[in-house]
């Protein structure tokens, strides 16, 4: 008896989930790009935590410098209209530009993962209806319907994590329903059936279990859309002027004129950052792609 | 002259990090015209790498280390490539790959695909190769008026039927037949066994049949190569292995068959599990699973030894 | 090897079971002709299961077995007949009652590669129909049980094989993780539909040992879904063979095998190859392929492919005779 409470013990310790994490962990490490992907999100994810101790100024110093003067040893991104500084612009600005971008994932995730894995699981006159709402948006241009709502909606951050959120959760739930159906047919579904799982157990265990890994990818994959579509946003000016976000020193970067007088400082670096952080989004979702799916198929 | 011979084939897969996972290690046969050798084996063992390295079909990652492979005594194995196609695949010798009933085109009529395999392999016009499918159709007892249906409408059976005929589009001496039945039910498999062996007697065929499927060997195959984790361990002919085998692997292996006739008696199975091919155990690869393992059979592999006229059988205890 | 049949009880009962699958039809088909279409899978079986026995369900493919094993288990639904489980009409019972009744009767599958959820652990798969029956008051209690049915399936030590993925297992290893997973709710019934057909010949004894052991040991009885009558000469008590829907000829399994009656069987028996070269198998007096289970032939359903095909053969469909007290056959001939 004594050597069965010793065994229980040692399986205390370990839970799925986090051998789980340590196993996906030590496979990654090996793809390349997925770490460098890693890193540099990393690296941005930081900056915009700490943004308050590592900019030099804040958004509302203004007149420090000159405005619109080049790169300099003080000022290395250079300065805006109101002489303030770019590089403090960009590091605070990363903090909107991800919140924007984590949220809208968030709510694009949560809606198309429900909607797609009670789709694909019921096939009856509800769920037709609801795949054919869908499909409705699926077919709208996705940019074209998020600047109508931001217009309606107002100029605000949380109209444009909704304008965005909104409009990506289709896309998703069409992914997630196409894995349910064929995921409902397997054999180890029928197993739970045949050992008395309800359908609810089934959708949200078995399924979602094995859904998990296309979603959690897509999710990596939708923030790095959702800074995207922030910044086009922004750009056109439905962003909320009252923030800075890399969209919105574009926008200003447009409006104030730098970019006719040539003042190439404004605009390069904020969009390198875009550039670069939607990159190693992708990297990241692609590495974990690689290992969270292939399992699914290796026999 | 034999018709095909195999000495010493080392064909070892690469894998990443530079490592090999030793599928054919060491192969050697030899088959007469009119022989029809059964190389038999369980999954992994190697069977299927080999008739595959006959036909140098092999995958990018599939290297042949060292050993040679002659066909009427010509090398076939480093003849130019492209040589090979034109001159010894398909004309010489063929192959009825696993899973064959999906291997046809299914967006090509099935007359048009045999056509296709004679065009390219010999000098003839379309009409002629048309007439000839037509005759390949009857030979294996296929309705020749079907000749211009696609592939769907036929059924599991026939299709084999088709890629047999394929097979022997340009007659030729030797066909390697993998699993030929596997996929079938037990009654079209019994009418695809029926038809190989009078296309055997009728063509003076020879054949390599690749199974896992010991009664299905006993009934085509006069001689027998069992193969285990790359390695052959008992070659003879059929009869004599069948009825008093000597490798504890094919005593294990008929032990573990049942059979339809006769009485009922206990299923005896191997335990343990077939090895990993990157690090295959030392010595004999079956030490591990054999009952009756020595000292010796963990540290060297037993070389094959000759146990008749024959037979040569790879085990320290003979 | 006696096999007597230890309880006379009637375990499963099912009388004319019908099962028919409505063939999806494209815009066109639905406008221009009247008559629906169906795939005629099961099309009136009647047999019985006693309690402690092996009864064996062989056929080729599309005969409608596979159907059945989710029929006798109400995984799917039955177009008409009844199935009585222990005497209980598990047709006529709601839903929650059938989740409670689904703990004494449970599936092994057939495919030990996908049987298995692949992202689970081998503790999780075994341990889910616990938590799913509400079995065990903790899940020290529960883990106690999967650690005790890994050591009953001989997947020793248990230690190495509770936090491992489907994937790192072979094939045989992940079919008695199927093992363990249906029996350790301790069930009545056990259907096994196909257990062994896609593991290695020299695995399958050793899982079809194991599923005898344990027969005995937990007092279990199996409905043994197979092609392979040579495997079901070894394993089954009564044997039913089917054909297009229906059962051709039912009785005890090795009475069958030697002395086969209807048609069909023999001719399905007489093509089963011997792993004895002096013993080849006879040509085969039936022709063609078995038809689609869409347009079934009239009459007996074999009339078509069989060789003694009498005029009668095409008209009427054959009785059931009964030949002596355990033995049944569908032919014309025998009536």
């Amino acid at each position: 008896m004594e050597k069965k409470a010793e065994r229980l013990v040692i399986f205390k310790g370990k839970t799925g989930f986090t051998v789980r994490v340590k196993r996906t962990w030590s496979e990654f490490r090996r793809n390349k790009i997925g770490v460098l992907g890693l890193l540099i999100s990393l690296f941005f994810i930081v900056i915009a935590v700490f943004a308050p101790i590592i900019a030099p100024y804040s958004p509302s110093d203004i007149y420090v410098g000159a405005p619109l003067s080049p790169p300099s040893k003080e000022f290395p991104f250079g300065t805006d209209e109101l002489g303030r500084c770019i590089l403090s612009l960009i590091i605070y600005g990363s903090r909107i530009s991800l919140l924007v971008g984590v949220i809208a994932a968030l709510i694009n995730i949560s809606i198309g993962t429900i909607v797609g894995l009670i789709c694909g699981y019921y096939r009856n006159i509800l769920s037709d209806a609801l795949m054919r709402v869908t499909d409705a948006f699926i077919m709208m241009p996705s940019l074209a319907l998020m600047v109508v709502l931001a217009a309606i909606l107002g100029p605000n951050i949380y109209t444009i994590i909704l304008a965005i959120g909104i409009t990506t959760w289709p896309t998703t739930a069409r992914t997630v329903m196409s894995q349910v159906l064929s995921l409902k047919e397997r054999q180890y579904v029928e197993a739970v059936r045949a050992a008395g799982g309800s359908d609810f157990y089934i959708i949200f265990h078995c399924i979602l279990l094995n859904v998990l890994p296309i979603v959690f990818t897509n999710m990596i994959l939708s923030i790095a859309t959702a800074v995207l579509y922030e910044a086009g946003l922004s750009f056109l000016g439905l962003g909320d002027p009252t923030r800075i976000s890399w969209g919105i020193i574009l926008y200003y970067a447009n409006t104030s004129g730098a970019i006719i007088s040539g003042a190439w400082w404004y605009v390069i670096p904020p969009g390198i950052c875009i550039i670069l952080l939607v990159v190693a989004f992708t990297f990241v979702s692609h590495g974990l792609d690689e290992i969270l799916n292939p399992r699914l198929r290796r026999r | 002259m034999p018709l095909l011979e195999v000495n010493s084939l080392k064909m070892y897969y690469e894998v990443k990090g530079k490592r090999w996972v030793k599928a054919v290690d060491n192969v050697s046969i030899k088959i007469d015209r009119g022989e029809s050798l059964g190389l038999a084996g369980e999954s992994g063992c190697g069977k299927t790498s080999l008739s595959l390295s006959i036909m140098r079909l092999l995958p990018p990652n599939g290297k042949v280390l060292s050993g040679e492979i002659k066909f009427e005594n010509e090398d076939i194995l480093n003849m130019g490539y492209k040589l090979f196609k034109k001159k010894i695949a398909w004309k010489k010798i063929s192959l009825v790959p696993q899973a064959a009933m999906s291997a046809l085109n299914p967006v090509m009529k099935v007359g048009d695909q045999i056509v296709e395999a004679i065009i390219f392999h010999e000098d003839v016009s379309k009409e002629e190769a048309l007439e000839r499918a037509k005759t390949l159709f009857k030979l294996v007892g296929l309705d020749p008026s079907r000749i211009n249906d696609y592939p769907h409408e036929f059924s599991g059976g026939m299709r084999q039927r088709v890629m047999i005929a394929m097979a022997l589009a340009c007659n030729p001496k030797l066909v390697i037949a993998d699993e030929p039945t596997s996929a079938l039910d037990v009654i079209v498999q019994a009418q695809i066994l029926s038809l190989i062996k009078d296309l055997q007697k009728n063509l003076n065929l020879s054949m390599i049949l690749v199974t896992h499927d010991l009664s299905i060997l006993s009934e085509i195959c006069n001689s027998i190569a069992v193969m285990y984790a790359g390695k052959i361990v008992e070659y003879g002919p059929t009869l004599d292995v069948y009825e008093d085998p000597q490798h504890p692997y094919t005593k294990g292996l008929l032990a573990a068959t049942p059979s339809i006739k006769g009485t009922r008696r206990r299923l005896k199975s191997i335990p343990g599990t077939p090895p990993d091919l990157l690090n295959p155990p030392p010595g004999c690869r079956f030490h591990p699973r054999c009952p009756y393992a020595k000292d010796i059979c963990r540290k060297e592999e037993p070389p094959l030894v000759k146990v008749g006229e024959k037979r040569v059988v790879a085990c320290h205890e003979v | 090897m006696p096999r007597g049949v230890k309880g006379l009880s009637e375990l499963v009962k099912v009388e004319n079971l019908v099962k028919w699958f409505p063939l999806r039809r494209g815009l066109f088909s639905s406008l221009f002709r009247r008559e629906e279409l169906f795939v005629r899978a099961v099309d009136g079986i009647s047999f019985n299961i006693k309690e402690g026995e092996i009864f064996g369900l062989a056929g080729e493919s599309g005969c409608g077995k596979t159907t059945t094993a989710r029929l006798v288990l109400r995984l799917i639904e039955p177009t008409d007949g009844k199935i009585y489980f222990k005497g209980i009409d598990i047709l006529s019972i709601d839903k929650k009652e059938m989740r409670k009744l689904r703990k004494e009767m449970q599936i092994i599958f057939q495919d030990p590669y996908e049987s298995l959820n692949p992202r689970m652990f081998i503790c999780d798969i075994i341990k889910e129909p616990l938590k799913l029956q509400k079995i065990g008051n903790s899940e020290e209690e529960r883990l106690e049980m999967v650690y005790e049915m890994l050591e009953k399936v001989g997947l020793t030590p248990p230690e190495e094989f509770l936090y491992r993925y489907p994937h790192e297992l072979s094939g045989g290893q992940r079919q008695r993780v199927a093992i363990a997973r249906a029996l350790i709710l301790r069930p009545k019934l056990v259907v096994a539909d196909e257990p062994v057909s896609m593991l290695d010949v020299s695995i399958r004894a050793g899982i079809l040992d194991l599923m005898l052991d344990l027969k005995e040991e937990l007092n279990l009885s199996y409905l043994y879904i197979t092609h392979d009558l040579a495997t079901a000469k070894y394993v089954c008590d009564r044997l039913a063979i089917m054909y297009l829907g229906k059962i051709v000829e039912q009785g005890d399994t090795l009475k069958i095998i030697d002395e086969p009656m209807h048609p069909y069987a023999k001719a399905l028996i007489d093509a089963i190859p011997v792993p004895n070269p002096r013993v080849k198998i006879r040509k085969i007096p039936i022709k063609g392929e078995v038809p689609t289970p869409i347009h079934i032939p009239p009459g007996c359903r074999f009339h078509p492919r069989c060789p003694y095909a009498k005029d009668i053969c095409k008209k009427e469909e054959p009785p059931l005779v009964k030949v002596n007290k355990d033995r049944f056959v569908m032919c014309h001939l025998y009536s």
